[in-house]
């Protein structure tokens, strides 16, 4: 391989004076340490420096997102024209919702999101259930209990108060 | 090393060959000599480049191409947490980028490092700095602000100044008769797919050059006996030395990016005038500027076309060098290529001066 060097005649100067161990005087051993560590400090401090924007730079919409959940109470404009047995998904700060009116005129709004594993749940009104096509879970359409399949939790339930201008929906 | 971490090595050693490369670095080395200085910038190049990458990609995360792209700058820039500072890192190291590499290409030139067997060094050189450049010009265009809008409207005459076919070529690049979203949408195909997927594979043959063949001798160097020419070792020697360099860059990137951060115009409107002094990037005030010059001589469609052959030209000249400046095995000069040189760095500064002198 040494043929790829085109390198002038002589060896290379040995630059080992760098490399030689420094004296065993216990003076300078400690010196070398603290240089060592001061060393190594400064170089984590810097590679924070870069770490850090890099990161709130990339956490940005989640910290967007949790202003966003802060959200207590929302209003469904018209939505008190929303026919009998039909449902209307909504967003409850980030998170999809659903407000329900049951064929008997109730009231009902409740998260949308699965409690087994995430997938956003659909109104039966024929069956008037929550059902979700995931992997098959099943709610009980006025009270959120999971009624079967694999949901672990119900799903949560808002106070909802209607009006002739709209449905507020809020946090119970 | 403990047994264990020795038996790990030794396992992967025996897959990979990790001790052959060991040894290749080993007994790598560079060459000391009074122009030594001229040789990180190969090296600084690289690394801004590599800075460009990982802002890139940082913006990417972001960035959306096409109508929205004025919307997804301004976000970048006003709403997400140091978003203005990673955009800013990506202009400034951008024009970084380019200034090292001039750096790297005149120093290569004057130390004549392109004569055998380096001519494929200089070759991929050339053609890294040509796709460095319609990185810029591409990367310009896609915040969608006036000044982007005005740049690529402007610099799409050059080809569209092209006999017979230049026209074609401009409505091409442009994606119809105006500059707007469709332009935005294949600048931005063009800057982070096509240019990168030419660009690497290129970088990687400029980089295995350079290990097989080794860094030049200036010819002031070579005239020297061999007993006076002196080497240090790549591991960790020259390496060391290098970090450091990029480390110097990091900090003055750093410094440019926070202190001056890059700014974004109102969004690009086709309806509101050119805005006063504006003016091209740096590296593109020169080859404007001669352009500029050749219309007052010669008004009109022949200006621009006499203008076009002679840059094409004097490109050729410049890319062609290895094969002209043969080079005289004492080491001597060649003299022509000396004063070509010369007078490519004269025009390019004196271009330059005049571009930024006459900005009304």
């Amino acid at each position: 391989m040494s043929d790829h060097f085109v390198v002038g005649g002589t060896a290379a100067i040995p630059d080992a004076e760098y490399l030689k161990p420094v004296a065993d005087e216990p003076g300078e051993q400690t010196t070398r340490r603290f240089f060592l560590a001061a060393a190594g400090a400064a170089g984590l401090l810097y590679t924070a420096a870069l770490a850090y924007p890099i990161y709130r730079y990339l956490a940005s919409p989640e910290e967007m997102a949790l202003s966003a959940t802060a959200v207590t109470e929302v209003t469904l404009k018209d939505a008190q024209k929303l026919p009998l047995g039909s449902v209307l998904m909504f967003k409850f700060g980030t998170s999809p919702a659903m407000l329900i009116h049951h064929a008997d005129g109730r009231w009902v709004s409740l998260t949308a999101v699965c409690t087994h594993l995430g997938c956003t749940v659909q109104y039966e009104p024929q069956a008037d259930r929550i059902h979700c096509a995931c992997h098959g879970g099943v709610y009980n359409a006025y009270t959120g209990a999971n009624v079967s399949g694999p949901p672990p939790k119900p799903l949560k339930l808002f106070k909802v108060a209607v009006n002739d201008a709209g449905v507020q929906v809020s946090r119970a | 090393m403990t047994s264990k971490s020795a038996s790990i090595y030794d396992w992967v050693d025996e897959r990979l060959g990790l001790s052959e490369i060991a040894a290749f670095a080993r007994h790598k080395t560079v060459p000391v000599n009074a122009q030594s200085f001229w040789y990180y910038w190969g090296g600084i190049s690289l690394f801004l480049f590599l800075v460009q990458c990982f802002t890139g990609v940082l913006l990417l995360v972001y960035y959306r191409p096409g109508a929205e792209a004025y919307e997804s700058v301004r976000q970048i820039t006003f709403v997400m947490h140091f978003g203005w500072l990673i955009r800013s890192a990506h202009a400034w190291a951008a024009n970084l980028f380019i200034f090292a590499i001039l750096v790297h290409m005149f120093s290569v030139f004057f130390m004549k490092a392109y004569r055998k067997p380096r001519e494929f060094g200089w070759f991929s050189g050339m053609a890294l700095l040509g796709i460095a450049s319609v990185f810029g010009f591409s990367g310009y265009l896609l915040p969608m602000d006036e000044l982007s809008y005005f740049a690529t409207k402007v610099g799409l005459e050059i080809p569209a100044a092209v006999p017979w076919i230049g026209p074609a070529i401009a409505n091409m690049l442009r994606g119809g008769p105006e500059v707007g979203e469709f332009t935005v949408q294949r600048f931005f195909a063009l800057h982070v797919v096509v240019l990168p997927a030419l660009f690497l594979p290129l970088l990687g043959f400029h980089l295995w050059l350079v290990q097989r063949h080794g860094n030049a001798i200036p010819p002031s160097e070579e005239l020297k006996p061999a007993s006076e020419s002196k080497s240090i070792p790549f591991m960790p020697n020259f390496l060391r030395k290098d970090l450091a360099m990029w480390l110097i860059s990091l900090n003055i990137l750093a410094l440019l990016a926070s202190v001056f951060p890059w700014t974004l115009g109102h969004a690009a409107d086709s309806l509101v005038p050119a805005p006063p002094g504006i003016h091209p990037e740096w590296y593109f005030m020169s080859p404007f500027e001669m352009l500029k010059l050749l219309g007052n001589i010669l008004p009109g469609e022949s200006g621009e076309i006499a203008g076009l052959l002679l840059f094409s030209l004097g490109i050729a000249l410049w890319i062609l060098i290895p094969f002209y400046d043969i080079g005289k095995a004492t080491g001597q000069r060649a003299r022509a290529a000396h004063y070509f040189g010369l007078l490519a760095v004269f025009a390019l500064l004196a271009t330059t001066v005049i571009g930024y002198w006459t900005i009304r």
